[in-house]
């Protein structure tokens, strides 16, 4: 099975540590992605903003990229949601039959990264270690556009030494919503502060989620007020094993300590 | 004149004075939290909950696809029963029918059964310049009334007062509009209603004109139908001599089973309530009982607009429960007035543009007052998706023919992606950009991004992209 990794613009640029992990996440669990260096972005900024023709451009450029491949990994629920459920819809609206019928093909290879280690690798646990507090926020499109339902959480259960706390109302927007965020920064910024208080009240070292967009809007706001909780993407904690031992400047979780 | 929407902010600029209001932040949090869960744990009650949606979804779509038969089988039926049926193609054209049917009894004080399409097209005000006083007697509706104020909700109207504010506005208000506020009144909630309950009973046992909307007419009999919970609907709709309803043009149901439907849906969803307290039908007139003229105003007022609009049209399935604005994190945080609009939260978003159009600022800004987030799309008892239309409603504004346009933003996005399309351009901006991060203003990013520092820093470049590690490291494994 050829295996592309799409790291999608965002992780390539400033989460390098993401793809990373992910990369070394599904080596360990054997499979060697390949990295296609005309990747670019799935245009989900374009699409969600209105630009269908330009959405149209990026996902035939898409195509080309990963068209041949049997299978595409995406550490990201949001990015890797696109091709289903707007390629198809972007093509038509600049009338490109061709198009449409060759995202419909790609569209069902198109994988987020829980969603093929569960369902197609059928491991939930991946051999992970992290002594720590961990805390989940469940991202919109991975909780309700594109759901990957318990995913997630049964991986992060599965980790070894993790102390993993609910969030609470959890199921609540963080306020990220793409250029929503700086079309509406009032409403966005007073959601994030409703999730950034939520993130503190669970105690947690580390607030991991699917996407690191909206990691992105919590934790700038985390660290704007001073708190010191990490973000992580999810591949960054099933990534770590024993052998990589704790993560040197995070508290250790009280689980570990009391074995 | 009471007053209206007319000259509102867009979107952003009301939202975000809004937000900075705290006692109304805590107002809307606690009102949307408590129906919220009132509703999931009604909801939970129904093993059939997601076969009565597909049910309710399927039968608004049939009646608004055969729309044309249905109204003309309503007419029919409602005429054959002794009443009488308006056609208004606006609000204007609504107005001017219910004001002329109004004088024409010589009544100058008339009271209304709560109604959307009544606050949509601005009928107090007109009658009030017609020297017609039309007096609300839902509680929430009053509040707002007598306080002057606007509607923030389409169940709960006032949900955006609280206790302590309803007493005052009591006190000041109701003695300059009929019977006034007890001495000594408190805030406790069953003084409150009684206050209300004595300020209403003298104006329903008077009138003689009631003015109503309609939650569903049941085409095959020529019937309306109004759910409501404090009775005061059941008073207008049979004390007054002559009744008047407006009715939008999609409210159709085809059948008595059909409203079943509905009915099964609507309190359980809308306030938490396994069935609304009062549910009054009538069918045009019966001789001594009840109204013995009886006007129906079918309104068109934009629905045709929105109908003609394939992927919008969903949004007039609505039976306005409020469940998508109860359970809206953006509605939660700036409350319903900053949508400009009777409708507010997920369904205003999306209606008042396919109503309307897409042609001043205040109304094309409302697409975008959305994250996205979807929980909406869950709750929607007629499976409206509302992430599809916002998104449809966004084309409209970027690429299609609405007359609001965002040049600079459209430019900017084709400049990204053109860089995205060719992947050496790309790949030199990658690295461009971890070259360029130090220099990046983490705290305070210029316009149009400064919305992001106002409560977030930006993230550090890093110096190595994604791309540049694996070609270094050949994937990880040097």
């Amino acid at each position: 099975m050829r295996t592309a990794l799409f790291v999608t613009c965002l992780n390539d640029g400033l989460f390098p540590r993401s793809g990373q992990a992910t990369v070394k996440l599904l080596r360990r669990l054997g499979v060697e992605v390949e990295f296609p260096p005309a990747q670019s972005c799935c245009g989900q900024m374009h699409w969600n903003t209105g630009y269908r023709a330009e959405t149209a451009r990026l996902a035939a450029h898409f195509v080309k990229v990963f068209g041949e491949y049997d299978a595409v990994v995406v550490p990201s629920a949001s990015c890797g949601g696109m091709p289903g459920e707007a390629y198809e819809r972007a093509a038509e609206t600049v009338g490109d039959a061709g198009l449409a019928r060759a995202v419909r093909e790609l569209a069902p290879r198109v994988h987020e990264l829980t969603g093929f280690l569960t369902d197609v690798l059928d491991v939930e646990d991946v051999g992970a270690y992290f002594p720590h507090r961990v805390t989940y926020h469940p991202t919109c499109h991975s909780l309700r556009a594109a759901p990957v339902g318990a995913r997630p959480y049964r991986l992060l259960r599965a980790v070894a030494g993790i102390e993993f706390i609910e969030l609470p109302a959890q199921e609540e927007c963080c306020g990220f919503g793409g250029t929503f965020s700086v079309k509406n920064p009032a409403v966005s910024g007073a959601m994030n502060a409703d999730k950034a208080r939520h993130v503190l009240e669970t105690g947690a070292s580390v607030l991991a989620a699917v996407d690191n967009s909206c990691l992105m809007n919590i934790g700038g706001r985390l660290a704007k007020d001073g708190h010191t909780v990490r973000t992580m993407h999810l591949a960054e904690i099933l990534a770590r094993t024993r052998a990589d031992g704790p993560v040197l400047d995070l508290p250790h979780s009280t689980r570990e300590l009391t074995r | 004149m009471s007053r209206t929407f007319v000259g509102w902010p867009a979107f952003p600029q009301a939202a975000a004075v809004a937000t900075r209001d705290a006692q109304l932040r805590a107002n809307v949090a606690r009102a949307t939290g408590t129906i919220r869960a009132k509703r999931a744990k009604l909801v939970a009650e129904r093993p059939d909950w997601e076969e009565l949606r597909d049910s309710a979804a399927a039968l608004k779509d049939d009646v608004l696809t055969h729309l044309d038969t249905y109204l003309l089988q309503v007419e029919e039926k409602v005429t054959a029963a002794g009443g009488t049926v308006h056609w208004a193609r606006d609000a204007a054209e609504a107005n001017r029918i219910v004001t002329d049917l109004v004088r024409a009894t010589g009544e100058r004080e008339i009271v209304k059964v709560k109604s959307m399409l009544t606050e949509e097209i601005g009928l107090d005000n007109a009658l009030a310049a017609a020297g017609i006083d039309a007096r609300e007697t839902d509680l929430a509706a009053a509040i707002v009334q007598l306080g002057d104020d606007l509607p923030s909700h389409v169940v709960v109207p006032a949900l955006h007062r609280n206790r302590a504010e309803i007493r005052d506005i009591f006190v000041r208000e109701m003695g300059r509009h009929g019977r006034p506020a007890p001495e000594g009144l408190s805030d406790d909630p069953p003084q409150l209603a009684e206050a209300a309950r004595l300020h209403m009973r003298e104006k329903f046992l008077k009138a003689k004109v009631a003015v109503s909307g309609a939650n569903f007419l049941v085409a095959e009999t020529g019937t309306a139908v109004v759910v409501e919970s404090e009775g005061n609907g059941r008073m207008c709709l049979t004390l007054a001599d002559t009744l008047i309803t407006l009715v939008g043009l999609e409210k159709v149901v085809p059948t008595w089973r059909d409203l079943e439907v509905f009915l099964q849906l609507l309190a359980r969803n809308a306030t938490g309530e396994r069935m609304a307290p009062y549910t009054t039908t009538w069918t045009g007139t019966t001789p001594g009982d009840g109204p013995q003229t009886f006007h129906l105003v079918l309104v068109d007022n934009g629905r045709t607009r929105a109908l003609a609009d394939e992927v919008g049209r969903q949004a007039l399935r609505c039976i306005r429960c409020g469940a998508c604005m109860n359970i809206c994190p953006v509605y939660e945080r700036t409350g319903g007035q900053s949508y400009g609009s009777v409708y507010p939260g997920p369904i205003g978003a999306i209606l008042n543009p396919l109503l309307k159009g897409l042609d001043d600022p205040q109304t094309a800004s409302l697409p975008y007052a959305s994250s996205l987030c979807g929980a909406c799309n869950d709750v929607c008892p007629v499976r409206i998706r509302f992430t599809d239309v916002l998104l449809e409603l966004r084309h409209q504004v970027a690429e299609g023919d609405a007359k609001v346009k965002h040049p600079g933003e459209k430019a900017a996005l084709r400049a990204v992606g053109a860089v995205m399309e060719h992947p050496a351009a790309w790949n030199a901006a990658i690295r461009a950009a971890g070259k360029a991060g130090p220099l990046i203003p983490k705290k305070k990013l210029p316009k149009p991004l400064s919305g992001w520092t106002d409560s977030r820093i930006v993230p550090g470049i890093p110096k190595e992209s994604f791309r540049a590690w694996w070609e270094r490291t050949d994937g990880g494994t040097e």
